[in-house]
């Protein structure tokens, strides 16, 4: 009796140390500001970060997964035909007040259809206010939809013109956010419909509260988030470009989170006793695409495959991903569904990529190698991988000289086919989704110009067995139909498939349950303070 | 008598105010021609720029359409110079939103910072610049000198970063970056925090943000005060050997009267005009110094909108900084006038 007195007691103290705190400021201290606080026109992470804090989707990505669970939607039904989508919405869900705007407004089926059919609907009130939906634009939505209909105040019916099995997936994205009608409304009546994307209104955890440019975004918890009140009292995403500063402020304790550290002062960070480190493994890959379009020495599959062979892809991604990486010998990476890992392999062997060199009549080929001057999620260092390239490359005979441009127009020479041989890039997946990677990186309709195919490869069997994979929602004949193509892949190698990065974050060692997501998002709600 | 010297004075002044003005109107004219014509000549499609590597045919079509960029070069000149005599600077192509709002919410943290930053360099540089003058070769005048020529050649975000290091991270009395501390807010009336922290008496905040603007202030000042007090120093030494100042002595001035009264009335024209140069540039904003020290100025956001092609930022920025760097030239100009009569009866 009394061993299960001490038992109990010890349980219930131990529960009560790990139970979360109420109360406290977090900082997050990150590298560019948000160009647009609404996401259904914004394209990049930053704004991102400052919209997701304020708005939900229907449907969401379960923190640290690709699994979708439902959000600001209870339930949905997928027709037979797989071409209507019936949202049951979630009730007692209500937009926020603020100081710009103090209505009590209940989240129903005219948000929904306010915020998709704008992007959607020509002749939408919304549809010329504030720029081009551009993700609805990449996700080729308006091909995809046919119809959004309100059911009844808690009810939405979307219907499709084609099977599109990553359309669910799709509804979890940022540009598919819900904003509220009324508020925009009354904003268009002011004439003021532009404060839309500088001012929002959402159903998410945290209130807008102010944006200084450049400087800092200001959020205070929501009490009623239907997701559970946020333990944090006040959010501030703080701009600090450079990361050094960046981890200064963080060692100060001036902020609490730390976006994209330098590889180079990772192993500084973790020694530091105040500070941890989270780890998270990217829905990303890094690349380098061998352009066929202008090259024609890569048309033959000896030549590209002597190019794998004569990489040393591990001692890249060792001294250049600082070990936050991982080799990649497929598009996709290991923790998308759909992942085959028995492919082709391409281990360092210059004494084969010399034979086959030499087979295919190119054993002096020349090429240039393009490397972007910026830093990205899937590669630190672009201009370090291509020089490790070259010198791995000359061992074999091949000569290559390094091109780089400022990143507009880098990517705009590439995606006109210019580059005259290998073309660095990477890929950062958007929606959990195999299709992502495979139908808009590597199929032949995204090979004509502007494309975004940037090895100009076209291979028919690969990219029927993609555009078949997008027909039906049956998760294991998709997963089937992927496994081939990333066989034929590997057996092609269109690509030298470099590496998957570890994405990691520094947060304060009082900072508790911060996790990544797989698909770059930075969420805070469920995040508390251990004083 | 008196009144006779204000009044020409003042005729001089008018008339001198309006030639200058109407040099001006071709100065813009050129300005705005010629950042067009770069911006719009150099490679890369602002439109790909703008929606970076996701982007697909379709969208960078609509996104050229709504950017009016399909429309022949001398139309898109002509549409923007007329929407400037209307008072619409045009849309942010990144953010949509105003320009000229774009610029006025990030305008103060470089006014500000600028103006601090100038202050240390003509307090200390002109000080240093007077004491090595009139103690010429001596250990202080080759120390400051040495200091001088150091802070000309450092890079400034080395300097930055080495400041930061050593005050804020080991030292701890400072700050590392930023305006202001998290736990403050100050209520927008000017956008400059000291002025608007005194304005509703937040003594905290007003000591805040004077504590973040010190290590930017000394970073951003440290050429701007090597130059002023190498010119200084020149200066004073060039005019000491004048008669005028030989007279003095001989009269019986004392040290003092001849230093300040006469010596450095004339020393320092040359030297309030570099100063102006200096604050006019100082202005454009300091990419360097704001990056380093997170600072939401104007010069990261013109050099972004460069990098992402954002033609209204770079076009309407463009005209408006030059339009303050000309303006700030003027009352400098004005400034020597009134100082020097021999300009004024050229």
């Amino acid at each position: 009796m009394r061993k299960l007195l001490i038992m109990t007691l010890l349980f219930v103290t131990t529960l009560m140390y790990a139970a979360p705190k109420y109360g406290g400021v977090l900082v997050f201290g990150r590298s560019g500001d948000s160009v647009s606080l609404d996401p259904s026109h914004a394209t990049d992470g930053e704004s991102f970060y400052g919209s997701t804090q304020v708005y939900d989707t229907l449907v969401q990505f379960k923190l640290g997964t690709t699994k979708i669970e439902p959000a600001l939607a209870t339930s949905w039904k997928i027709s037979e035909d797989g071409l209507t989508y019936t949202f049951k919405l979630r009730q007692d869900v209500y937009f926020h007040q603020t100081k710009f705007f103090k209505q009590k407004v209940q989240f129903t089926a005219d948000d929904v259809l306010f915020s998709l059919n704008r992007q959607f609907k020509k002749d939408h009130p919304f549809n010329k206010v504030g720029g081009s939906y551009k993700y609805w634009g990449f996700m080729d939505m308006s091909n995809i939809v046919k119809s959004i209909e309100k059911v009844d105040l808690f009810t939405v019916k979307i219907t499709l013109n084609k099977k599109e099995a990553p359309f669910l997936a799709n509804m979890a994205m940022d540009f598919a956010s819900i904003l509220c009608k009324d508020y925009a409304f009354s904003l268009l009546k002011d004439g003021k419909e532009n404060k839309l994307s500088r001012f929002p209104v959402g159903t998410g955890p945290f209130v807008f509260k102010k944006w200084i440019k450049d400087d800092k975004i200001i959020y205070t918890a929501n009490k009623e988030y239907w997701g559970g009140k946020p333990y944090i009292k006040k959010l501030i995403l703080k701009v600090i470009p450079n990361s050094s500063v960046r981890a200064a402020e963080l060692k100060v304790g001036s902020i609490h989170v730390m976006d994209f550290p330098n590889p180079e002062e990772i192993a500084k960070l973790d020694a530091d006793k105040n500070i941890k480190l989270i780890k998270q493994e990217g829905l990303n890959v890094g690349y380098l695409a061998l352009n066929m379009a202008k090259v024609p020495a890569f048309r033959d599959v000896r030549v590209r495959r002597a190019i794998n062979y004569a990489i040393n892809k591990k001692a890249i991604v060792d001294a250049i991903y600082a070990g936050f990486g991982k080799v990649a010998d497929s598009p996709l990476p290991p923790t998308m569904w759909g992942y085959n890992k028995n492919i082709k392999h391409y281990e360092y062997n210059p004494e084969k990529a010399k034979k086959l060199l030499a087979e295919a009549g190119y054993s002096d080929l020349k090429f240039d190698l393009w490397a972007m001057p910026v830093v990205r999620p899937y590669m630190p260092n672009a201009r370090k991988i291509a020089e490790a390239m070259q010198a791995d490359l000359a061992k074999v005979g091949v000569t290559t000289k390094i091109v780089s441009y400022d990143w507009a127009t880098y990517l705009d020479k590439g995606r006109k086919l210019e580059p005259n041989g290998g073309y660095l890039l990477g890929w950062t997946g958007d929606n959990g989704d195999p299709d992502n990677f495979l139908d808009v990186l590597l199929t032949t309709h995204a090979a004509t110009i502007p494309v975004s195919n940037r090895a100009a490869w076209k291979n028919k069997e690969f990219s029927d067995l993609v555009a078949q994979a997008k027909t039906t929602t049956d998760v294991a004949e998709r997963t089937k139909l992927y496994e081939k193509a990333q066989v034929i892949f590997a057996d092609q190698a269109p690509w030298v498939t470099i590496a998957n990065s570890i994405v990691v974050e520094a947060v304060r060692s009082n900072v508790m349950n911060f996790k990544l997501s797989p698909m770059g998002k930075r969420v805070f709600d469920k995040v508390w303070f251990d004083k | 008598m008196l009144l006779k010297y204000y009044y020409t004075l003042g005729v001089f002044l008018f008339s001198y105010i309006i030639k200058r003005l109407i040099w001006t109107i071709p100065t813009l004219f050129g300005v705005t021609l010629m950042v067009f014509s770069m911006v719009h000549l150099s490679p890369g499609d602002p439109a790909v720029a703008i929606l970076g590597d996701k982007a697909n045919a379709q969208s960078v079509k609509e996104l050229r359409l709504q950017m009016g960029l399909d429309k022949p070069l001398y139309t898109q000149y002509f549409i923007y110079m007329s929407n400037i005599a209307k008072g619409d600077f045009g849309k942010s192509a990144t953010s949509f939103e105003p320009v000229l709002d774009e610029f006025l919410d990030r305008f103060p943290a470089t006014l500000e910072l600028a103006s601090i930053a100038m202050i240390i360099a003509i307090i200390v540089g002109v000080g240093a610049g007077i004491i090595s003058a009139i103690k010429r070769y001596s250990i202080f005048d080759y120390a400051s000198m040495f200091t001088a020529l150091a802070g000309v050649s450092m890079p400034v975000f080395w300097l930055g970063l080495i400041l930061i290091y050593f005050f804020a991270v080991k030292l701890g009395v400072l700050p590392v970056s930023g305006r202001l501390g998290y736990e403050f807010d100050i209520e927008h009336i000017t956008g400059l925090y000291l002025v608007d922290s005194l304005l509703v008496k937040d003594y905290a905040a007003f000591w805040d943000a004077l504590k973040h603007l010190v290590l930017p202030a000394i970073a951003l000042g440290t050429i701007p005060m090597a130059i002023i007090a190498r010119m200084t120093r020149s200066s004073m030494i060039e005019v000491m050997k004048e008669e005028y100042i030989k007279t003095a002595r001989a009269k019986g001035c004392s040290r003092f009267q001849v230093v300040v009264i006469h010596a450095l009335r004339n020393a320092l024209m040359p030297v309030v005009t570099i100063i102006g140069l200096m604050f006019g540039s100082l202005f454009a904003g300091s990419i360097l110094t704001e990056t380093t020290f997170s600072w939401p100025g104007i010069g990261k956001w013109l050099v972004n909108a460069v990098y992402q092609r954002d033609f209204p930022v770079i076009q309407s920025a463009t005209l408006i900084i030059a339009t303050v760097f000309i303006t700030i030239n003027l009352l400098v100009d004005l400034l020597y006038a009134v100082i020097n009569p021999k300009i004024r009866l050229s």
